[in-house]
């Protein structure tokens, strides 16, 4: 029999606000431990919360950038239950009415598109963490670390319209670009602000009603979400064709030994007892706000692709590299402005030197430079990269370091035909073999004459001088 | 005409006489702090009582002055805050075991505001354990008395409060009121209460005065809303000819309302007709419902509230439990009271899967029905006039084992916080034991100057004691 996945996909992004999403605390990571808190975050007797608007300025746009529709009105609820990181014993969180329901997003997976439903995106506060003493091995002391406590999340919850681990990986990488591309995620998922947990099952190919779904939890990269999703996928399978059950419950991807293992099962499961929160009224979003933020939304990535592969005539898999981040698509942008003519040679320029264009360590103009120095014959290709990373050591103008170090080529006939007569004169058997037929000489005559230039004649140019010479 | 012993004394009059330097505010927080030495063994109004922080804010209040300078309308009077409060560094229990050792590390919104106006902390007030209560019987700091008979309760869950300014032992106090907790003890302790920002005072003017001082935005309150305070004070003084006055129907049918009560009531009304206001009937056809929707709303919200209570972070922790989750249930289990525990359960049962539908959410239905019940009535009348308790004060221990009964001292007063709107008690009348009786006034949203004309009405046409006989 042949078995199909279903995959539903549920991430936590945290949103890329200064304070917490309900007191002025720094939701910034790294801080020492509880530095980043206050009354309110550490739920002490009396508190209340205030809503940040700049979380729902974010959750609102990345509504808006994956098609949902921004509801109205909705409702903060608590999700009740008691732990040690969770300072009040319920998470304030959107339950029944959210901040935006229907969209989709379009992913590409072996050169088709599917479109991805997207079921609703909502908002809540994070929890802490807990350290243990040693981590586990003779613990003597859990330890709680608040700094967490109500940073802002949000939480996007897709239709199970996954089928495949490689989809389940297109559909993250496509929303975490997204994410970063409107700038209210930073999508890093080794620190945690961009988290991802999975529900799968299986059932056989044509069957409509779906198979008991287990939750994966834990997944810290891309690629374990993906290994996570075969694994798991394998196993159902397996349990489905040894003619068992598979049970309902939430699983932990351990990374280190490949599988996924059981946390906890249904029958275990909280009644989280889910109220609107009496503390927080409820959440009116105006037309006129949402249709402002609409304007604030930027070309999305797969947009961005096929305007740069179209409007530069570059090939669709730059521009999805410079895609891959907005500022670079920005740099390459404005790069080939300054210097129009060859957008394929600037392209290649922005993706070599991509890390210090990341790190702002490099201008447009340098690239432009070098790529119209090295069009016009100018300077060579070795002297364009020495010359960039001169630029990246000193700081200083590309074409003054240029002129400085001597690097400009030489293509003025008149300056090589002194040096072209010098190497005629001293190989005279060459010289004779070459006129004899032995074409493929004309290399050893050019390396000869780049030599005695110390690398500066223009090699054309030279070809060119020599053939002139020669015959 | 013989000076009034100090501790008669309005909030007003020794705001005054502390500013026009007729007494200093060491020999007026001396005074008080004195009285509550010899008085509060007896009454137990106050949890903590600060006599070294208060003489030295007092005298702190004395060199500024000498210096040309007041704080606020407050300035010097000494006052006491219902121990809800968090106060800085200041022991802010709740009346709960649980938070018997807690000094909370920043002030309330109200403890900064009164503070900023200059008042001397003279202590904290006892009061129901986590305001669940309607006698201050289920304190885990022993119940208060009633000053005017110390066999009986002082109403609750802000008795404390109530005791304390109906005993002059504080110039005004600050209580909380969601079901009925400031104005069911100041009717039974012969004072004015407002359930909007929770003055607890001698007079009405006083109300008025504090109100004007507690009243505004907090911008550290999602919920509160942001209009301009107007002058309560001028309020209270205004005529009150022409005004209407609506009699809910409901609230003077079915036997649980005592004929001294009612007897009271009707002289307030003829008090306020023979001002020159007009009666109309109204009717609050969802009154019957208002108890029971507020134990399904008020529970599931405390349950939810109380959950930060584990021991984890500060407060009580029980000692010896072999991991977390045993942790968490015997400190809830040893800090918590017979009351607290009752709501709790009945919160959580009322909020779990399967039931919510049927109890909270029908709750919460009901809610705006009653909303519209007044809405209906404030169509017709500028002012509602009830009881604001259906008797006077019980005996101690005479409601304790039978918490159905309890919850009816608040049936008068729970309607008004469902709809959200203000209402206030007044003194009205006393019982033939001799026991205090109120009157309660209720207004549209944000119409407090009507409620503080009327109350002002009443107070004028029925002069009471100022004080609780305590002295015997
Ligand atoms: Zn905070």
């Amino acid at each position: 029999m042949e078995f199909e996945a279903v995959i539903g996909l549920e991430v936590h992004a945290q949103l890329q606000t200064e304070s917490k999403i309900f007191c002025a605390c720094s939701a910034k990571f790294g801080a020492e431990p509880n530095g980043n808190t206050c009354p309110v975050c550490t739920g002490m007797p009396g508190v209340l919360p205030v809503l940040n608007r700049k979380a729902v300025e974010c959750a609102v746009r990345t509504a808006l950038a994956t098609s949902c529709a921004v509801q109205r009105r909705s409702v903060f609820a608590r999700k009740n239950y008691f732990y040690p990181d969770m300072p009040k014993a319920y998470q304030i969180s959107q339950y029944e009415l959210p901040l935006a329901l229907r969209g989709h997003l379009d992913i590409e997976v072996g050169g088709a598109t599917r479109r991805i439903g997207i079921t609703r995106i909502h908002m809540e506060e994070d929890a802490g963490k807990l350290v243990h003493e040693g981590e586990f091995a003779g613990a003597q002391a859990s330890l709680a670390d608040l700094n967490r406590c109500s940073v802002p999340l949000m939480e996007i919850v897709s239709e199970p319209d996954l089928r495949t681990p490689e989809e389940g990986g297109s559909y993250l990488r496509t929303l975490r670009d997204i994410l970063v591309y409107l700038e209210v995620c930073d999508g890093n998922m080794e620190e945690g602000s961009f988290r991802c947990d999975a529900n799968v099952s299986v059932r056989p190919v044509g069957q409509a009603a779906l198979g008991t779904k287990a939750e994966l939890k834990n997944m810290n990269s891309f690629r374990n979400v993906e290994r996570a999703l075969e694994y798991e996928i394998r196993r159902q399978i397996e349990i489905v064709e040894d003619g068992g059950k598979v049970a309902q419950e939430t699983r932990l991807w351990d990374a280190g030994a490949g599988v996924t293992v059981s946390m906890r099962r249904k029958e275990e499961a909280h009644d989280y007892r889910y109220f609107p929160d009496p503390d927080l009224l409820p959440l009116i979003v105006e037309e006129a706000w949402v249709e402002e933020l609409k304007r604030t939304i930027p070309e999305l990535p797969a947009a961005k692709v096929a305007r740069l592969a179209a409007r530069y005539g570059i090939p669709r898999y730059d521009a999805g590299i410079l895609a891959s981040s907005r500022a670079l698509a920005d740099f390459f942008e404005a790069a080939s402005a300054a210097f129009p003519g060859s957008p394929k040679t600037t392209a290649n320029e922005c993706v070599h030197w991509k890390d210090a264009i990341l790190a702002g360590r490099l201008a447009p103009e340098t690239i432009a430079h070098a790529v119209s120095d090295r069009e016009a014959g100018t300077i060579s290709a070795t002297a364009s990269k020495k010359l960039v990373e001169r630029v990246l050591e000193t700081g200083r103008p590309f074409r003054t370091l240029r002129d400085e170090m001597g690097l400009t080529q030489l293509s003025d006939t008149s300056a090589l035909d002194a040096i072209v007569d010098k190497v005629i004169a001293s190989c005279p058997k060459e010289v004779e073999s070459y006129r004899g037929g032995k074409a493929g000489l004309l290399s050893f005559f050019v390396g000869q004459v780049m030599k005695e230039s110390r690398g500066k004649a223009n090699p054309k140019v030279v070809q060119e001088v020599l053939r002139k010479k020669l015959e | 005409m013989a000076q009034a012993p100090i501790h008669e004394w309005t909030l007003l009059e020794a705001a005054r006489k502390v500013r026009e330097k007729e007494i200093s505010s060491r020999e007026l927080t001396a005074a008080i702090l004195e009285r509550i030495d010899r008085l509060d063994p007896k009454v137990n109004s106050y949890v903590t009582v600060l006599p070294e922080r208060a003489a030295s804010q007092a005298a702190a209040c004395d060199e500024e002055q000498a210096r040309g300078s007041l704080r606020g309308p407050l300035h010097g009077v000494p006052v006491g805050l219902k121990d809800i409060f968090c106060t800085r560094g200041v022991r802010t229990t709740c009346g709960s075991r649980i938070l018997h050792n807690f000094d909370p590390p920043y002030d309330a919104a109200v403890a900064e505001t009164v503070r900023a106006a200059g008042a001397v902390l003279l202590g904290k007030h006892n009061m129901d354990e986590f305001a669940m209560g309607s006698s201050t019987e289920t304190s885990h700091f022993g119940p208060s008395r009633n000053p005017w008979d110390l066999s009986r309760i002082p109403g609750g869950s802000s008795g404390g409060t109530a005791a304390a300014v109906s005993a002059g032992m504080c110039f005004a106090g600050v209580g909380t009121d969601t079901g009925g907790s400031i104005r069911q003890p100041a009717s039974l302790c012969g004072v004015v209460g407002m359930n909007q920002a929770g003055p607890v005072t001698r007079t009405v003017a006083d109300a008025a005065a504090l109100l004007g001082v507690i009243a505004g935005y907090d911008r550290r309150d999602s919920t509160c809303v942001d209009v301009p305070v107007p002058d309560y004070l001028a309020a209270a003084s205004r005529p009150v000819a022409g005004l209407r006055v609506g009699l809910p129907k409901e609230y003077f049918e079915g036997g649980g309302l005592s004929p001294d009560v009612k007897k009271a009531v009707e002289r307030a009304l003829a008090g306020l007709t023979g001002q020159g206001a007009t009666v109309v009937e109204v009717s609050l056809p969802h009154t019957s419902f208002a108890l029971s929707t507020y134990y399904l709303i008020a529970p599931a919200e405390a349950s939810s509230n109380l959950a930060r209570y584990d021991g984890v972070r500060y407060g009580h922790r029980a000692e010896g439990a072999s991991g977390v989750v045993e942790m968490m249930s015997r400190t809830r289990a040893e800090g918590f009271g017979a009351e607290v525990k009752r709501r709790v359960m009945i919160g959580t049962y009322a909020l779990s899967a399967g039931y919510y539908e049927a109890f909270y959410g029908k709750a919460q239905k009901v809610r705006t029905l009653i909303r519209r019940d007044f809405d209906a009535a404030f169509s017709k009348a500028d002012v509602l006039l009830t009881p604001t308790a259906p008797t006077p004060a019980f005996r101690l221990g005479e409601k304790t084992g039978d918490p159905l009964t309890m919850y009816l001292s608040d049936i008068f007063t729970i309607p008004c916080n469902l709809a959200g709107i203000p209402g206030i008690s007044v003194p009205c009348g006393l019982s033939a034991e001799g026991l205090p009786i109120g009157a309660q006034l209720l207004s549209n949203h944000f119409r407090e100057e009507t409620l503080f004309s009327a109350a002002g009405a009443v107070e004028r046409a029925i002069r009471l004691p100022r004080v609780a006989p305590v002295e015997g």
